[in-house]
């Protein structure tokens, strides 16, 4: 039989009734029930699996799995169809909220590639040059004595004072102290300043430039120096009885005395004739020449070096 | 459990499926699905309990199963144990407890992601675990924190809250 106890709350002080227990059985089997289904359920889930998992697509369990999905497939068409419209409208919103995000995406990857396309440019630009460089270094008129060395232009003039630039290659590649740069079009300057790896090259504009030049169809020699403007260049000294013309080519003379000689050598082209006059006072000719080369874009040059050592002075 | 609740079970998940193998699992927010079979497991779980939990978890997951030709039971054993799980919870911390539906969606979400991957795992199949328990999941559970609530209403009317009749005993001595 069961007591019906009373006791005192301890916080309150007053008497409470407790309740009648349950009769234990009832709660185990309660217990006992939940956790059964709950094992069956795991096992038959278990069994599916594994049955699922180890059968071949044909077998029994995956064609009732099939027919089963097929029975509902029609349901699921139902369903698709009428919130369809639902989605569509949904994925409408969505889209107007990624627009803005897309459009600034797309912006990113726009000059991104105008990016690449004017590294593209660049190179291929690079690529034309170098190859023009290498026919000139293959070219019968190419000094015989030099190897040519491909260079990069990495810095060049900061201001109209200086007239210099910085090639990709120093000692380490072989270059020289005073070595001769040239382009296809024709002499660029000579190297002044070197480190291991690179080189600092005085342009023939540069005012201290000086370059002993002769006229290619008469012979006529002169001094080729930095012009009175921009990247105008002069052939002085040139006697008045010399035959100058107008469109002559003029070269490097690449004299060589005893043993001395020229820094650079003979047959370098360095620009044509443009103007020939002369004053009753004057000692000499006033010739100017006009370079091919492009003093203010040079991207890539060759650097001149020399299979013999250089010429020392005595 | 008389047959009238059974019956509103038994359809309650059968359209939740539905819903959720067509609509819902296409419904991406920031690589987030919502999971209406989940929720409507967790609603009829702490409305009818454990076992009703089970059963209703089994039944949506190996019908998911089904249509999606999954594994068969892969999908019913993790929504079973849930299902288990959000009752027992119901039967005893949970009941009566104001927060106890957003507690069991986080903790249920959070499972049943892991359970998920884990039996992917070693069913081997190809999961990445990041997808699936970060990016996917952050997603989800958010997304199941805001359909939950309109989905327990609808479980709640459909499925009348009991008296206690398995109220766990010791639970209530102590609370």
């Amino acid at each position: 039989m069961q007591r019906n106890r009373t006791a005192k709350s301890a916080v309150l002080g007053i008497p409470v009734r407790r309740p009648a227990s349950r009769p234990f059985t009832s709660r185990t089997s309660s217990a006992l029930r939940r956790r059964i289904v709950l094992g069956l359920l795991v096992l038959a889930a278990l069994v599916l699996i594994t049955i699922s998992f180890r059968e071949t697509e044909g077998g029994p369990l995956h064609s009732v799995q099939g027919a089963v999905a097929g029975l509902l497939q029609p349901l699921e068409v139902a369903v698709n169809r009428v919130a369809r419209p639902f989605e569509d409208a949904y994925d409408w919103t969505t889209g107007l909220f990624d627009a803005r995000s897309e459009a600034e995406t797309l912006r990113r990857e726009n000059a991104l590639l105008q990016q690449q396309v004017i590294q593209n440019e660049s190179a291929l630009q690079e690529n034309v040059d170098l190859k023009r460089l290498l026919e000139y270094a293959s070219a019968p008129s190419f000094p015989a004595d030099y190897r040519p060395l491909a260079a990069e232009v990495i810095a060049r003039p900061t201001s109209a004072f200086e007239q210099e630039i910085v090639v990709s290659v120093g000692s380490a590649d072989g270059v020289q102290q005073n070595a001769p740069v040239v382009t296809r079009e024709g002499l660029v300057g000579q190297v002044t300043i070197l480190n291991e790896h690179a080189a600092r090259v005085r342009l023939l504009t540069d005012e201290q430039s000086a370059v002993s030049a002769v006229d290619l169809r008469t012979d006529a020699g002169g001094i080729v120096r930095h012009g009175q403007a921009g990247d105008a260049l002069v052939l002085d000294r040139v006697r008045k009885d010399a035959v100058v013309s107008v469109g002559d080519e003029i070269i490097t003379a690449g004299w060589r005395s005893g043993q001395l000689a020229s820094l650079y050598p003979k047959g370098i082209t360095i620009g044509r004739v443009t103007y020939v006059g002369q004053l009753d006072t004057d000692l000499y000719q006033q010739v100017q020449i006009r370079s091919d080369v492009d003093f203010s874009s040079l991207d890539s040059v060759l650097v001149l070096v020399g299979r013999k050592p250089a010429p020392r002075l005595p | 459990m008389n047959a009238a609740d059974s019956g509103i079970v038994a359809a309650l998940v059968f359209v939740a499926v539905l819903l959720q193998a067509t609509v819902f699992a296409s419904f991406d927010v920031l690589g987030g699905t919502p999971d209406v079979l989940l929720l409507v497991l967790i609603g009829v779980a702490l409305l009818r309990g454990s076992v009703t939990g089970a059963v209703a978890g089994f039944g949506g997951g190996l019908l998911l199963d089904v249509i999606t030709l999954d594994t068969l039971g892969l999908t019913a054993l993790i929504l079973a144990l849930t299902g288990y799980w959000t009752g027992r919870y119901g039967e005893t911390t949970g009941r009566g407890r104001s927060h106890a539906a957003i507690l069991a969606v986080l903790v249920a979400a959070i499972l049943v992601a892991l359970a998920g991957f884990f039996l992917h795992f070693l069913l081997g199949e190809e999961v990445s675990a990041r997808r699936a328990l970060v990016e996917a999941m952050l997603a989800g559970l958010g997304l199941n924190l805001i359909f939950g609530a309109p989905v327990f209403a609808l479980c709640r009317s459909l499925l009348r809250p009991r008296a206690g009749s398995e109220r766990a005993v010791e639970v209530r001595l102590l609370g």
